[in-house]
This record gives C-alpha cells, structure tokens and sequence, in this order.
C-alpha cells in the first residue's frame, strides 16, 4: 500500500494531527558560525509531524551541523530551534557501545525514561522491529556492518521519538544493503508515524524516501522540493522523479556530462 | 638435574642448596610458622603500598582524563616525576621518614601510581568522542556517561596499567624489604644471608615469584570477565 500521508494513531502520544502549525521541530533564523566560517546563515526549517524530510546538500554545507543544533548535540540558542517532543539520533557510524551486548546497547537508550524492568522487553522488540531478534545476546563486534547500523536504528526508535534524526545513516554500506536499509526505514515510518529528517548526499536516496527534499548550499536551505509520489511508484523512469532528480542535481552544481567527442565525431565521419 | 649435581658434590651447598634441601628447609619453616608470618608481613606491606599508589595513581588519571584543567595541572608534574627511576629516591625516602614502614610503603606506592595514572589515563582520552556523544544524544546524564562509557572504556588499558603496577610493587618491596627490614620476607632472606643458609635463601626467593604470579593470574582473571566483549 503507498502511503503518502501518515495516518494519526490515537494511541501514540505524538499523535499528528496534520495541522499547519504544528511542527515537532521549528528552526527560525539559525545562524550558526564557528570562527570567521558562517556555517548556517539564518535557517528557518519546519518539520511536521510524521513527516518525511531529506536534507540534501555537497560536504561541508552545514547539514550536519544543522542536525547536531536540532539533536543539541550542539549549543544552539532555544529560541533559534524549538523541539516539540522527544528526538533521537542515529549517525553515520553505528557508535553502539562494544562492551555492551546488543540489547544492553538499546536498553541503555531507555535508562532515564523507563523503569528498569520494561527496558529489556522494549529494547528486545525494537530489536525484533529490525530485524535482529537472534542478535540479543551478540556482542557489537561479532555483527557486520548493516547489522550494527540496524542495532543503532533500534536504539535511535526505542525511545518512541517523535523526531528521528538520521545523518548519512547509509552512506558506509554497500549498494544492496543500503536499499535493505530503505525499506526498513519506510516500514519502520509508517508503524511508529515519527517525523524523520535524514541528511544524505545522495541524490537517489532523497528521491526513494522523502516526502519533501531540502537542498541546503552554503549554509542556506537554497531549494525545497515536494514529492508526492507514492513510493512504491518512485522508479527513477518516472518523469516526477526524473524532474525533480534533474532539478536537484542542477541545483547542487552537477554538470550534465557534455556528449563523447570521439562519438561525434565518428557520428560525423558515418555520416559524410 | 640440579639434585643430581648437588648429589655429586659438583654444587655445594655454600653455592646453592639442593631441591630436596630446599624442600626440607620450606617444611621446616612452615611448621615454625616463621614463613607463613614473613608472608603475612610482606604481603600486608605490599598491599597497603599498593593501595596508596593505587588511589593516588587512579584519582589523579580520572582528573586529568576528565577535565582539561586537571590535566593541565596534574598531568605535567606526573610526567616529570614518572621519569625519576624510583629506587633512586630510597636515600631521599630514608632521610624522610627513617627505616621504619613508612620509606617501604613510600617506594612501593610511588612505584605503583605511575603506571596505573599513565594507563588509565591514556585509556580515558582513547575513548573515541564519537560514542562519547552517542551517549550524550540518548539523554545520559554525566555521571551515567562516566558509568557506560568512560570506565568501561578506559578499562583494558587501566588494566594493563594494573599489571605492570603489581610487578613493580613486588619489586619495590622486595627491595625496599632487603635494604632494610626487621620483619617479612626480605627479613628472612636477610637472616638466611648472614648464617649462609642458601636452602632458606631460595624458600623466599621462590614465595616472592609465587606471590608475583598469583597477583599477576588474579588481575588476568578479571581481564578475562571484564573484557570478554574484546575477543
């Protein structure tokens, strides 16, 4: 079934509601500068409940700082980023605990918010949500490389986020567990209807996934794209996606490749 | 081999005793008592030095590991008095606190604390900053940060500062007990020494290495429950 909408769920208690003013984050004017170097100049970003959003942008364009001030990894004034509910991160790498077994790792994202007795349980099924229901007891060391990211997306989910922050959570795996990774997340979306915002540089990625693309350039939101193509329809063929692949790929500064000389010209030499 | 030579006459007993003296000699001083409270002395003093290096070793790394202030202002002195050979410092230790307990526990808690503040230390600031903020993303709190992450992250290497730091409290006792002692095991050596008796001589010697062993398999014990994760 294509989903395009998150349908509210009255049992969840960050229910979205679809309402315009409602955000689980709110950034306005987010300047963020380190030295002489203005990372981020006045962002204003608005993420809606249960939405999907792909921030798009080359390295070193201020995405990630954008997501560590929204994570407050990162000082950042309360003012400039409000955050309407619970937040939770994954990252690049999986940076679970390695003297910590694989249920610890998740349980311990629970530590503050859940009594002790519940943390296994919850953290045993958000194991099973991913996939990993046999890797309980493993060690971090003993899994490979998708299967430790999967642990960090459990452990990132655990806590019911109404905010789920990915930052290149899929750019050190290879090609075929990356599209794995997709669909779990999609899965993952639709059953818990949290926002998420992914920073990614991949261009195919933000297309397969988002409801809205934010391309972010010199520390500015340059572009904003909406696709509301149902996913299981996202084939790169599709002239929605197509366009907006073409746009986006422009807007980041990638150059069309120029036709092949020695083909012209062989072209040329058949023809006369 | 050694009783064979020792039989034979080859090796007299002015050089070293044999195997089977050495046997009779242990027994002997078993059924005295005068080994088991030599031992008693000995070990007490090591693991009262131990613990006083131990503590100052420990307290000193986690507050320089942890803040940039504690390592600016401990971590420099530390350097500089880890490279004085400790030994060195017995004539400054006798002239300090005389030849009672206090030069041996001094020596032995010096030769500790270095090892054990380097290690420890070194493993506090290896803990990659990565998982550090992972920690800190999921809402822990510092001190439950320090439980997750830093201790059992520092831990392997603090634990191979453990190890070195229990040799060289062996070392500095053995040392510190044969310059001057009026009780334990280098006491006992020492008393041997005068009478000639190499039987007893090598008794002690072997208590010494024995005791070294059993601290050294104790600490790798714990190496292997605590870091099961690592293999």
């Amino acid at each position: 079934m294509a989903l395009l909408k998150t349908t509210p769920r009255p049992s969840s208690p960050h229910a979205p509601r679809g309402d315009d003013d409602e955000y689980v984050a709110r950034v306005t004017g987010h300047s963020r500068s380190f030295g002489d170097t203005h990372v981020l100049k006045s962002i204003d970003l608005d993420i809606r409940p249960g939405e999907f959003v792909v921030m798009l942008g080359r390295s070193g364009c201020g995405k990630s700082t954008l997501l560590r001030s929204l994570a407050r990894l990162d000082p950042s004034p309360r003012a400039e980023v409000v955050i309407g509910g619970r937040t939770s991160v994954a990252f690049q790498e999986p940076r679970l605990l390695p003297w910590k077994r694989v249920r610890d790792n998740v349980a311990l994202a629970l530590l503050n918010t859940t009594e002790r007795r519940d943390r296994d349980r919850l953290a045993e099924q958000a194991l099973g949500e991913v996939g990993l229901t046999d890797k309980l007891g493993s060690w971090p060391r003993q899994l490979s490389g998708g299967q430790a990211q999967r642990v960090s997306l459990a452990r990132a989910l655990v806590s019911n986020p109404s905010l789920l922050l990915l930052d290149e959570p899929f750019s050190a795996l290879d090609a075929l567990t990356r599209i794995d990774m997709h669909q779990l997340v999609i899965q993952l979306w639709r059953r818990h209807s949290m926002a998420i915002l992914l920073v990614t540089h991949d261009v195919d990625e933000a297309l397969a996934l988002a409801d809205r693309v934010v391309l972010m350039d010199e520390g500015r939101l340059a572009h904003t794209w909406q696709i509301s193509l149902p996913r299981p329809d996202r084939a790169p063929s599709q002239p929605e996606i197509a366009g907006a692949r073409a746009e986006i790929l422009q807007a980041l500064g990638v150059k069309p490749l120029p036709p092949n000389p020695k083909r012209q010209k062989q072209t040329e030499q058949g023809a006369a | 081999m050694w009783q064979l030579l020792s039989s034979t006459g080859l090796l007299t007993e002015d050089t070293i005793a044999s195997p089977a003296q050495i046997g009779v000699a242990a027994g002997e001083l078993v059924a005295a008592g005068t080994l088991q409270s030599a031992i008693l002395v000995s070990v007490q003093r090591v693991g009262l030095g131990f613990l006083i290096g131990a503590t100052i070793g420990l307290v000193t790394a986690v507050v320089a590991g942890l803040s940039r202030l504690g390592e600016d202002a401990l971590d420099p002195p530390m350097q500089m008095l880890r490279t004085l050979p400790h030994f060195g410092l017995i004539p400054l230790f006798i002239t300090w606190f005389g030849i009672g307990e206090t030069p041996k526990l001094a020596l032995i808690a010096m030769g500790v604390a270095f090892p054990l503040y380097l290690n420890t230390f070194g493993g506090i600031r290896n803990i990659d900053t990565k998982t550090t903020e992972a920690a800190a993303a999921m809402g822990l709190t510092w001190s439950q940060r320090i439980r997750h992450v830093v201790i059992p992250g520092a831990l392997p290497q603090m634990l191979v500062g453990l190890r070195q730091s229990l040799g060289i409290a062996w070392l500095s006792l053995i040392v510190a007990e044969t310059i001057s002692a009026s009780s334990g095991l280098g006491y006992m050596i020492n008393l041997a020494k005068e009478f000639q008796q190499t039987d007893v001589i090598v008794v002690g010697l072997a208590v010494y290495s024995l005791l070294g062993l059993a601290t050294d398999s104790l600490v790798r014990i714990v190496e292997r429950r605590a870091l099961a994760w690592r293999s």
